[in-house]
């Protein structure tokens, strides 16, 4: 291998390190601002302008905090287990195309499956043809750092938080796999590059709506979010896994998951929303291209695809935040009859949805669209009707039959209509 | 030495410390550990073959799910530390396992020796990156394979319902006899006197 191509993707590597680094530390600022607004509140804003500073002096703080190790604890595991958290959440990287700037200068080559061997694509560090397998791979590997931290700790809440999350970590595994194997099957290929390129004029969003919907709930459990965060419920667990962690590698598990937080966005975007790919794009590159040249009509497609990515990432993160803004936590219960119950014969079922209508109609991928869109929110709306049948009533009722007496005297009686009513309901 | 070369010694060196250290360490979690490290050294060997197939799925299912589970299912028992290990319980497994890995490292030495001369290796290079391509495998697999392939979704599939029916052993074999609750209680009872704490009779 030549010395130059060695060093590129050396630098490439640790751009891509600092570049996601300085992503999280950014996102939460992002997250606590928009948190702020969503509960009318201000939030940081204190260090430099719109509190734009603010991550800097988290960062600040956590470096200089005094770092104990608890004397209880197994040493070597407790100081592997953010290192591995850490790992997971940065390698996954390696394999999302983030946009298509040709080194070669040759913009066409980019929306060519056919000339893949013509690309040389800064934007994106390993092409390789199982790509979607090797994120499937890491994800998977993720669940060490948290389950590694809880054992290691030696602490109740550390091991109850770890315990809680190895068990939601590999149930939900199991439906996010096959939520992403249902990309594979309608693009018919295991490699991110060649994912992006087969949604030209039509993003996987629509055929794959149900799928689409698998993905965003599985990976919400998978980032151990709200309303799936039990692994760190602060009410029941103190702060879960991470319990008995402090300055820097508290820092570190922070990290992970913020990381692991923007990289699910990447992948989703990669996944549904057509990658890099703009509308027009291909059309902006060639005009470029006409007046100044194939080198700036590489490098104006590079950064446009660049720009449409993060968009497109940054719009999935504002909807986790959204997310977290409005929804309680789940029980324990609740989260595994839901995970293995619902979301996993549902994945079964887009499973064997896609391939059926693939073959059956074959050539022709809008009627596909179509019927697939179609069959995916039916399949939705009834899994919601038959999900909701069986949940468990509000025992509230039973004092619901005192109101109905003194209804007409009593004063108070219509905010205790309001109340039994709301209960009914 | 090629560059090839030497990464296959340093992750061959790293996959024999993790077995190494798998047998030796004391704690089962240090034990699983050590085994992860040598799943992980394994899978890049699957690389330097030019297989990135295998490697993906060495670290999925191996790593990914059959170390979590045995993670967890010593975490949850708490059997972090083997009581005793002076007593052997198979004897003379000590020199079984000497001969048979003296047979293995015949074996393998054997199959260097014989193995095709280096002329031939860049074409067999070529070869491995055409079968490593995942598309190739799935179509051997559901083609050339499909018996043997059934045949293991069948074994997986009776290991499932092995699982259910353990499970449910006590609805399987319906409620309590008479003398069989007397004896359970008279247990329970005897327990609770002598200062153990009770078991729940199923």
């Amino acid at each position: 291998m030549d010395i130059f191509l060695i060093v590129f993707l050396v630098v490439q590597v640790l751009i891509i390190t600092l570049a996601v680094t300085t992503g999280f530390a950014y996102l939460t600022w992002y997250e606590r601002r928009l948190l702020a607004r969503f509960q009318n509140r201000v939030g940081p804003n204190r260090a430099g302008p719109l509190g734009l500073l603010q991550p800097v002096a988290d960062a600040v703080k956590l470096f200089f905090k005094e770092d104990v190790i608890p004397t209880a604890s197994d040493k070597v595991v407790y100081l592997l287990a953010p290192v591995l958290a850490v790992m997971t959440a940065i390698v996954i990287w390696a394999v999302i195309p983030f946009g298509c700037f040709n080194l070669n200068g040759d913009h066409t080559a980019c929306f060519d499956p056919a000339r893949r061997d013509e690309v040389w694509n800064a934007l994106q560090v390993a092409e390789v043809n199982i790509g979607i397998l090797f994120i499937l791979a890491v994800t998977s590997i993720g669940v060490y750092g948290i389950t590694l931290a809880g054992w290691a700790s030696n602490s109740k809440y550390a091991m109850l938080g770890g315990i809680r999350a190895s068990a939601q970590l590999i149930s939900y595994e199991l439906a996010f796999g096959m939520a992403v194997l249902s990309v594979v099957m309608f693009g018919g290929t295991l490699s991110t590059w060649e994912i992006v390129l087969a949604q030209e004029g039509l993003w996987f969003f629509f055929p794959l709506i149900l799928g689409f919907l698998l993905f965003m709930i599985s990976a919400t459990a998978e980032l151990v979010r709200t309303p799936f965060d039990l692994v760190e419920a602060e009410q029941e667990l103190t702060s879960g896994y991470n319990t008995e962690y402090g300055s820097m590698k508290f820092a570190l598990f922070f990290m992970s998951e913020y990381i692991k937080m923007i990289a699910m966005s990447a992948i989703a975007t990669t996944l549904f929303l057509g990658g890099w790919r703009f509308p027009g794009l291909e059309t902006l590159g060639d005009g470029v291209a006409a007046l100044a040249g194939p080198w700036p009509a590489a490098i104006i497609v590079g950064l446009v695809s660049l720009g449409s990515f993060l968009l497109k990432v940054a719009m999935f993160l504002f909807m986790l935040v959204w997310l977290r803004a409005s929804w309680p936590r789940m029980r324990y219960d609740q989260l595994m009859q839901f995970g293995w119950k619902s979301l996993l014969p549902l994945a079964i079922l887009n499973l064997v949805m896609i391939p059926v209508v693939v073959v059956l109609v074959p050539d022709n991928r809008y009627i596909q669209t179509a019927i697939l869109f179609v069959l995916g929110i039916a399949a939705i709306f009834g899994a919601a009707r038959i999900g909701g049948r069986g949940r468990v009533k509000s025992k509230v009722e039973l004092v619901q039959p005192v109101a109905e007496g003194k209804q007409a005297s009593a004063a108070s009686s219509a905010p205790a209509s309001q109340q039994t009513s709301g209960v009914a309901s | 030495m090629s560059f090839e070369l030497f990464m296959f010694l340093v992750t061959a060196a790293i996959a024999l410390a993790g077995g190494v250290g798998m047998i030796v360490a004391r704690n089962t979690v240090h034990s699983a550990l050590f085994l992860l490290l040598n799943f992980f050294a394994i899978a890049v060997l699957f690389l330097l073959l030019h297989s990135p197939f295998l490697f993906a799925i060495q670290l999925t299912i191996y790593a990914g799910a059959i170390m979590v589970l045995f993670l967890f299912v010593v975490m949850l028992l708490g059997v972090e530390s083997i009581e005793d290990r002076t007593k052997d319980r198979l004897a003379g497994q000590l020199w079984l396992s000497v001969v048979l890995t003296l047979i293995l490292m015949v074996q393998a030495i054997t199959i260097t020796l014989l193995a095709e001369p280096a002329e031939s290796q860049a074409q067999n290079t070529a070869l491995l990156d055409q079968l490593a391509d995942p598309a190739l495998i799935g179509a051997t697999l559901f083609t050339t394979y499909l018996l043997p392939f059934q045949i293991t979704g069948v074994i997986l599939l009776v290991g499932i319902v092995g699982v259910v029916v353990l499970h449910q052993r006590a609805h399987l074999y319906g409620p309590l006899s008479e003398t069989e609750r007397e004896f359970a209680e008279q247990y329970a009872a005897e327990r609770t006197a002598s200062g153990q704490p009770a078991e729940q009779a199923s």
